[in-house]
């Protein structure tokens, strides 16, 4: 953890136009109440050093450089690096940001954490989390999702946790928030609402992306040390976009690394049945917010398409929406099919099940290897594990009795 | 003086709270919500507040929820809810229209606000608004001479009050719970303690909402509050009685605002 950041949110949370606060006044005095135990933990020797011992000896990091020497041939014969965001505790990024937050409810003297989750990831991690400190765990999840990604359901039951499948809307990951706010604004004195992406009002994307900032700098390092050098580019997909947010964000300052964040583009971008919220939707305010949104002419929120319930998210974190503002990343979408068959090459070609939310970063690299050729190196943040999509993705390749 | 501030002044010339009633636009239909609303004010109801229907509304429990999902899927859209404004206002009654932000960021904040005092409109009530996010807003509601309200809770610090009272025009919204809209079967005594920190800090009228359903629970906020707002329970009149069941709850209401 330090101060370095080269884009520090101001003292409102804007990102240039984009962040800030748009939130009952009911949550106003809870998010400063997080904002000044988040600033004090961070620099707080004690702190540090028992997130430090957990990411160590209970998620298991630092994370290992794979070479994709396999995969490479799918990517123009470009060098490939997996960062293995996959062999943390739990199985994705989203335990880094859950640990810095349950200290964090410790520290605030709350007993309870309320949870949105889309791919059950953040509620497994969650979940976890809760059970280990002892705290009261609730987790919202949109119904179509609990169907979909039914194992991390149980898993989050076995934990200890309420997962609680919410009915309302498309009852996917943005309904899963309405309703976790819902609970937060009404037991707000008890609750910490552990909110699970680098989107929603501030200080939670400056917090979440902090806790994840561990990925970028562990990359960066294992890059000098093993290669001695930087890669040309790095991948990673987007929904809400946290795992995006930690790895590029210690690259920010090494101008020549490209930034490439990759949305779900569903049944394609132009059918209008995508979540692809950078490349096809338009500024707004969503859960606290000002971004992108997916939205119509009025305002109102557009349902978000995708096979992936991480990423089937109709808004995009305020700090990649400035990052796409100064042109320092850039976003682009991959369908479905495409996701699909970057996952079945993965999983053939190198022995490793991806999450489908990460086939998307995987088949980004295949576009752009083709593009930039067999020189390049491309780091992708492997940001989860497929073994919760194994259900979805036999029925994809028809592989079910 | 402002059509609020009037309305404000009647009711306490009258010795009692006025009496702020709620619906959505388009809920049960567009032209049905424009009678239920007539029907609430010819019930005693004061001053108007006309939901504008949004897709994530999560300041809102299950009733308004419902309500406003169907006015979405009767394909109500924001120059409806204008459309409403124009023809309540036009019988002489104080309109306001409760809004979440982005339909008005998306719209446009001056188009907005100039539109709503082209329709007669008297102000907005933004709930997930708050006064460090509306630079634009406070200009725009400035010039186009319409009213700005915003909220202040039972969690708001002093500090904070001050804050809200600063930017707030028209009238200061005290929510009654920590919570989303929906009747409560009680309230809790520290709205009366927030309805006190926020008179130090303002000399506007205060109104309380938030859970308020009830004559009697009308009664208790008016002998301390200028104004009682209730939605939910006209949704739910609404939908068990039609315009004559909303018309009897304000009735009822009406009577209780009275102080005693």
């Amino acid at each position: 953890m330090s101060n370095d950041s080269v884009v520090v949110p101001d003292t409102l949370g804007h990102f240039g136009p984009f962040g800030g606060r748009f939130v009952p006044e009911a949550l106003m005095a809870a998010l400063d109440e997080i904002d000044d135990a988040f600033h004090k933990a961070i620099l707080d020797p004690t702190f540090i050093a028992e997130l430090n011992d957990l990411l160590v000896n209970y998620t298991g990091r630092p994370s290992p450089l794979t070479v994709a020497k396999n995969f490479s041939k799918y990517c123009g014969g470009a060098t490939i690096l997996l960062k293995r965001e996959d062999l943390n505790h739990t199985g994705s990024h989203k335990i880094n940001n859950v640990l810095g937050q349950a200290l964090l409810t410790k520290r605030m003297g709350k007993t309870r954490v309320i949870a949105e989750t889309g791919a059950g990831q953040h509620g497994v991690a969650t979940a976890t989390a809760a059970a280990l400190f002892g705290l009261e765990c609730v987790v919202y999840m949109g119904e179509e999702d609990t169907r979909r990604q039914a194992l991390n359901v149980a898993r989050m039951r076995l934990l200890g946790a309420t997962v609680v499948p919410v009915t309302t809307g498309s009852r996917t990951l943005k309904d899963a928030i309405n309703e976790a706010m819902r609970d937060w604004v009404a037991n707000v004195e008890s609750t910490h609402y552990l909110f699970g992406t680098v989107a929603g009002p501030a200080p939670f994307p400056e917090l979440v992306r902090e806790f994840h900032r561990v990925i970028g700098k562990e990359a960066r390092q294992q890059m000098l040390d093993r290669f001695n050098r930087l890669p040309d580019a790095v991948v990673a997909c987007v929904g809400g976009g946290s795992n995006a947010i930690g790895i590029f964000h210690e690259f920010i300052p090494d101008a020549q690394v490209r930034l490439i964040g990759i949305e779900a583009g569903g049944d394609g971008v132009e059918t209008g049945r995508h979540a692809s919220t950078i490349t096809g939707g338009a500024v707004g305010v969503l859960h606290g917010a000002r971004s992108f949104v997916l939205q119509d002419d009025d305002g109102q929120t557009v349902e978000s398409h995708s096979i992936s319930a991480g990423l089937d998210y109709p808004g995009v974190g305020p700090e990649h929406a400035y990052l796409h503002h100064t042109g320092r990343a850039e976003y682009r979408p991959v369908t479905d099919s495409q996701a699909m068959e970057a996952f079945q090459l993965l999983s053939q070609s190198e022995g490793i099940i991806p999450a489908i939310e990460t086939s998307h970063a995987l088949y980004g690299a295949m576009t752009l290897g083709k593009e930039l050729g067999s020189d390049a190196v491309i780091l992708i943040n492997l940001s989860g594990r497929g073994d919760k999509d194994v259900e979805t993705a036999a029925r994809w390749f028809g592989m079910t009795e | 003086m402002s059509k609020i501030h009037e309305a404000f002044a009647r009711a306490r010339s009258e010795n009692r709270a006025a009496l702020i009633g709620y619906l959505p636009a388009g809920f049960p239909t567009r032209d049905g919500a424009i009678e239920c609303i007539r029907a609430m004010v010819a019930g005693g109801v004061d001053i108007v507040e006309i939901g504008l229907p949004y897709s994530d509304p999560v300041m809102d429990g299950p009733t308004i929820q419902e309500a406003v999902d169907i006015s979405l899927a009767n394909g109500t859209k924001i120059v409806d809810v204008l459309d409403t404004v124009k023809h309540i206002a036009s019988d002489g009654t104080p309109t306001l229209v409760m809004s979440y932000w982005n339909p008005i960021e998306r719209l446009g904040v001056d188009k907005f606000a100039a539109e709503m005092a082209a329709a007669g409109g008297a102000g907005v009530i933004t709930p997930d608004l708050t006064p460090e996010e509306a630079a634009a807003w406070n200009v725009a509601t400035d010039s186009n001479h319409i009213d700005r309200v915003f909220l202040v809770a039972l969690s708001s610090t002093n500090e904070r009050i001050a804050t809200v009272a600063a930017e707030t025009t028209g009238f200061i919204y005290a929510g009654a719970v920590m919570g989303v809209t929906g009747a409560r079967t009680s309230l809790s005594g520290a709205v009366q303690d927030l309805v006190a920190r926020t008179r130090q800090a303002s000399d506007l009228p205060i109104a309380v909402g938030l859970g308020v359903s009830t004559p009697e629970q009308a009664h208790d906020i008016a002998q301390y509050a200028d104004g009682v707002i209730v939605g939910s329970a006209f949704v739910n009149a609404i939908n068990a009685g039609g315009a004559q069941a909303a018309q009897q709850l304000a009735e009822q209401l009406s009577v209780g605002v009275k102080r005693s």
